[in-house]
């Protein structure tokens, strides 16, 4: 469904994806982890095109991703994202942030949109937050709307990017467990975390990326418990015992 | 003392029309500056790099020629040109250009401190760049903008006395008029200043209403 082939991009002179290869099947939960600065963000955001990449191919359903071509609006709404830093739109209630999409771009009629919207935050377990405005809420919640508005566009697939890395410890397994349930209902996912016991339990594969390379990838349990690769195993003990 | 209210009683009904015309020209230029200024701005952040680069080299233009040049070239110099402007007219354009150049600056000003998630997460969701600006950007610029938006309505109150530089009889002229033919130079000027001073108190306080209401987010 998203196949990366031979991706390369480059920030100035710096090149952050240095052939990029991989693909993610319908149903498929992917978890990419890495270092920070190894061009795990800049993959996502390249696969719906808020970035754009010098060479290769990235396809989404058989579309090329162009970020300039016309055909990315089709692309973004079959592929939404979800930020780290939430991006809800902070003049906008809960239930507004959810429609918008629906309502303005793909002309939704409003009331189908509403009732719709209601659903999706209840099942993101915020039913009585419909009329709060962002900042009234925290984070953990912020993040919880956004899934919901991510999930208003009934999308294909969801890019994840380190959805909870912003968030306070307390908070973070809320956001988890709405992503594991989606995950169960068979949403493609691609999520860059950093947390290995989400990524262990949820994840079908893992892509290990260090310095815009895939340096491992596989079975999720396979790549964190028993990884094959140097690096590999220093990132995973750095991020598992810190001390 | 007593003198001056009999001079108030006796001046202020002429001084009055000359209030009507101050309003009219202010408005007026209000709404062109603003939707000018707009389209400036939007040029200037377009990424578009023709419409950018336009955008600035018109706004670098417009800030460097005098407002009192700009409104005699429109009254004097455009019907040589073929355009016969009255006075009202040519104020309004002129006006309305002169300060085009101060909004699209403040509107720029107020559009790049919008959060770039905030464009991200419109795009994100199949927005094109319009209903980027429509629906996200500029809803939330407005807060921004607004607080200065107050004072360049302030300062175009008084830049409207500009003007009569070209015959508009607006309250400046008037009170000269009047003031040269009775020597009362004294009570015409004061009940001047006050009548701008009345008209700008209201503005002041929106201005501080729109402060208050920035500063709460």
């Amino acid at each position: 469904m998203i196949e990366l082939t031979n991706v390369h991009k480059s920030f100035g002179k710096v090149e952050v994806l240095k052939g990029i290869t991989a693909s993610v099947e319908k149903g498929e939960v992917v978890c990419i982890i890495g270092p920070s600065g190894s061009g795990k963000s800049t993959i996502l955001r390249c696969i719906n095109g808020l970035e754009s990449y010098d060479s290769g191919d990235i396809l989404v359903e058989g579309a090329r991703v162009d970020r300039h071509a016309a055909s990315i609006i089709a692309i973004r709404t079959q592929v939404s994202m979800v930020f780290q830093r939430f991006n809800l739109f902070p003049h906008r209630t809960a239930l507004e942030n959810v429609i918008e999409g629906p309502v303005y771009v793909k002309r939704e009629p409003h009331a189908q949109a509403v009732e719709r919207g209601h659903d999706l935050l209840a099942q993101v377990g915020l039913a009585e937050k419909a009329d709060a405005y962002p900042p009234q809420l925290s984070g953990g919640q912020q993040q919880r709307v956004a899934i919901a508005r991510a999930l208003a566009m009934q999308p294909k697939a969801i890019l994840f990017d380190e959805p909870t890395s912003a968030l306070d410890p307390e908070l973070v397994g809320d956001v988890l467990s709405v992503m594991r349930k989606l995950a169960d209902d068979g949403m493609t996912m691609v999520v860059v975390t950093h947390e290995m016991g989400f990524a262990r339990d949820v994840a079908d594969r893992v892509l290990f990326i260090d310095g815009g390379v895939i340096v491992e990838q596989g079975a999720a349990k396979s790549v964190l418990n028993q990884p094959q690769h140097a690096r590999t195993q220093d990132f995973l003990r750095r991020v598992l015992h810190p001390l | 003392m007593q003198a001056f209210w009999r001079d108030a009683v006796e001046f202020l009904p002429i001084l009055m029309s000359g209030v009507a015309l101050t309003i009219i020209v202010t408005i007026g230029s209000l709404l062109l500056s603003t939707t000018l200024g707009l389209v400036w701005a939007l040029m200037r952040v377009s990424g578009i790099g023709v419409f950018a680069g336009f955008s600035a080299g018109l706004i670098n233009v417009i800030r460097g020629i005098p407002i009192i040049v700009l409104l005699f070239y429109l009254y004097f110099v455009m019907p040589e040109l073929g355009l016969t402007l009255t006075a009202l007219q040519a104020a309004i354009l002129g006006l309305g250009i002169a300060y085009s150049a101060y909004q699209a600056e403040n509107f720029r000003a107020g559009i790049e401190a919008i959060d770039k998630g905030q464009i991200e997460a419109a795009q994100a969701i199949g927005m094109g760049w319009w209903q980027t600006m429509r629906r996200v950007v500029l809803p939330q610029a407005v807060r921004i903008v607004l607080p200065p938006y107050g004072n360049i309505m302030i300062m175009m109150l008084k830049d409207s006395s500009q003007a009569s530089t070209i015959t508009v009889a607006e309250l400046a002229l008037q009170g000269k008029l009047i003031a040269s033919s009775t020597f009362k130079n004294t009570s015409v000027f004061t009940l001047v200043a006050l009548m701008y001073l009345t008209m700008s108190i209201p503005l002041i306080l929106l201005v501080r209403h729109f402060e208050k209401r920035a500063g709460q987010k």
